[in-house]
């Protein structure tokens, strides 16, 4: 396993004529970290920027030890998967998303594991996207990204969308992926303690600067 | 009036109805007035304008001129229809190729098929018409694929994050605006005849023609349309989706 799952040098960028990161040095390790900050302090940005849906104007981000460019874009997404914070699945039913999903990534789909993984019952698979509630579709986008069976999930405020009892579901579901994948998790969150219930590092941003990173009571004191 | 002698008087007399239409915008204040007066100058301006060209292509009659005046309706044609695609970047090649493949394609299939001789007096009107036509189809294919990205921006990202190419993200929506582009011809086709009559079958029924050959001419440039404006929606949609994207499949920021 790589000692550095992702490295960052001098990143900046900027969205809308505003600096939403300025000059970001940070590396991220296997295992799960938490990007934790006020509104607006850049996390978001980041996960974009992790994923490649952007490119840094200025520094560069590597990933096991490569730039990101050396990469091909779509396989890099496919193996380092975004979750974003609103859902926005595509029509039709969940398991059509799946295997829209698992069909880019040239995978095998197994509907009712990776619904299962996700918190959700196999019953979901035959169910329309349109109607589910917010906190469905969040967990089905989960489900969708596992399809593609990634190393990394990026996932942006992952149960914003939730009440507490959701919340809790998809927090034991995170945690039980990484005992159960060998897989990675980049979680922003603005909640603090969310962090210290998910993660074991935490890399923490203020106004497009990091403030602190490292192990998670370190970066969070 | 009578035949086909039209004075500028009955044309004037027309303005009336110019006038009902920049009344009731403002009594709805619905704000058009400004442009209900520039279209009416305008129309008058260029198509008297148009009218001479046409008579001199026709006096000079040579092929050469004829493709000069196609090839200045499609550049303008262009031009205007990038006004209705301001939130599309770079709309305006992609309107330019749409055009001329539309023109070209539909005119030398007319030419090709023997429906039409290819002489001045029948490529200018079927060209014109078959350019303006696409010209509407291209603006209306653009002006909803801007409008679908602009609504659609986290819904394309998702699906980019999933490593989805561009064209694969962006398929839902290009679908979308090329049927917004083509629907209105086929609507207006379906319909011609029952609750409304096109406009060369009119002119031609005005200017005494039978009215079996008018219909019959209507149907072969309404088929003609039918071909052009698809072509037109399809290549505009095509190549200008691209431009939302970077070459590393990224969605660019919105442009406003």
């Amino acid at each position: 396993m790589a000692v550095v799952l992702f490295e960052l040098h001098g990143v900046s960028f900027s969205r809308g004529g505003r600096r939403a990161l300025d000059s970001i040095d940070a590396e991220i390790a296997p295992g799960a970290t938490a990007v934790v900050g006020p509104s607006g302090s850049g996390k978001s940005t980041l996960l974009r920027l992790l994923n490649r849906l952007a490119d840094p104007e200025r520094g560069t981000i590597s990933y096991r030890g490569r730039p990101l460019p050396g990469y091909d874009p779509l396989a890099l997404r496919r193996e380092v998967s975004l979750v974003p914070q609103l859902p926005a699945l595509l029509g039709g039913t969940v398991e059509s998303n799946l295997r829209y999903a698992a069909e880019l990534a040239g995978v095998g789909l197994d509907p009712r594991r990776c619904l299962r993984l996700a918190g959700l019952g196999g019953d979901f698979a035959g169910r329309e996207v349109a109607k589910l509630s917010v906190g469905e579709q969040q967990r089905t986008m989960l489900a969708r990204a596992l399809a593609q069976q990634p190393r990394v999930l990026l996932l942006d405020e992952p149960t914003s969308a939730l009440d507490r009892t959701a919340r809790d579901e998809v927090e034991a579901t995170l945690t039980r992926l990484r005992g159960e994948l060998e897989i990675s998790l980049v979680v922003v969150s603005h909640d603090p303690d969310q962090a210290r219930r998910l993660a074991e590092r935490a890399l923490r941003l203020e106004g497009g600067r990091v403030v602190a990173c490292g192990p998670l009571e370190q970066a969070l004191a | 009036m009578s035949g086909i002698d039209v004075s500028l008087g009955e044309v004037a007399a027309a303005l009336a109805l110019v006038a009902v239409a920049a009344a009731i915008s403002r009594w709805w204040r619905a704000g058009l007035e400004d442009d209900i007066l520039v279209a009416a100058v305008r129309s008058f301006v260029q198509l008297t304008a148009i009218g001479y060209a046409i008579e001199l292509i026709f006096d000079v009659d040579t092929i050469w001129l004829v493709l000069a005046l196609l090839a200045v309706m499609v550049l303008f044609g262009a031009f205007t229809a990038r006004a209705r695609a301001r939130r599309v970047p770079g709309a305006f090649w992609p309107l330019l190729i749409a055009l001329t493949v539309a023109g070209a394609t539909t005119l030398g299939l007319v030419i090709a098929l023997g429906i039409f001789e290819p002489t001045p007096r029948n490529l200018v009107p079927v060209g014109g018409m078959v350019i303006g036509n696409a010209m509407t189809a291209a603006a209306v294919a653009l002006n909803r694929l801007g409008d679908e990205v602009a609504d659609s921006r986290a819904r394309i990202e998702a699906t980019l994050a999933l490593g989805a190419t561009a064209g694969e993200a962006a398929a839902p929506i290009v679908r979308r605006a090329l049927r917004s582009g083509t629907i209105a011809l086929i609507d207006s086709t379906k319909t011609t005849g029952l609750i409304f009559f096109p406009g060369t079958m009119v002119g031609m029924l005005l200017a005494g023609a039978e009215p079996t050959d008018a219909v019959r001419l209507q149907l072969i440039l309404l088929y003609a349309l039918l071909g052009s404006v698809s072509i037109a929606a399809l290549v505009a949609t095509t190549l200008a989706y691209r431009n939302f994207f970077t070459p590393a499949q990224q969605l660019r920021e919105a442009v406003e």
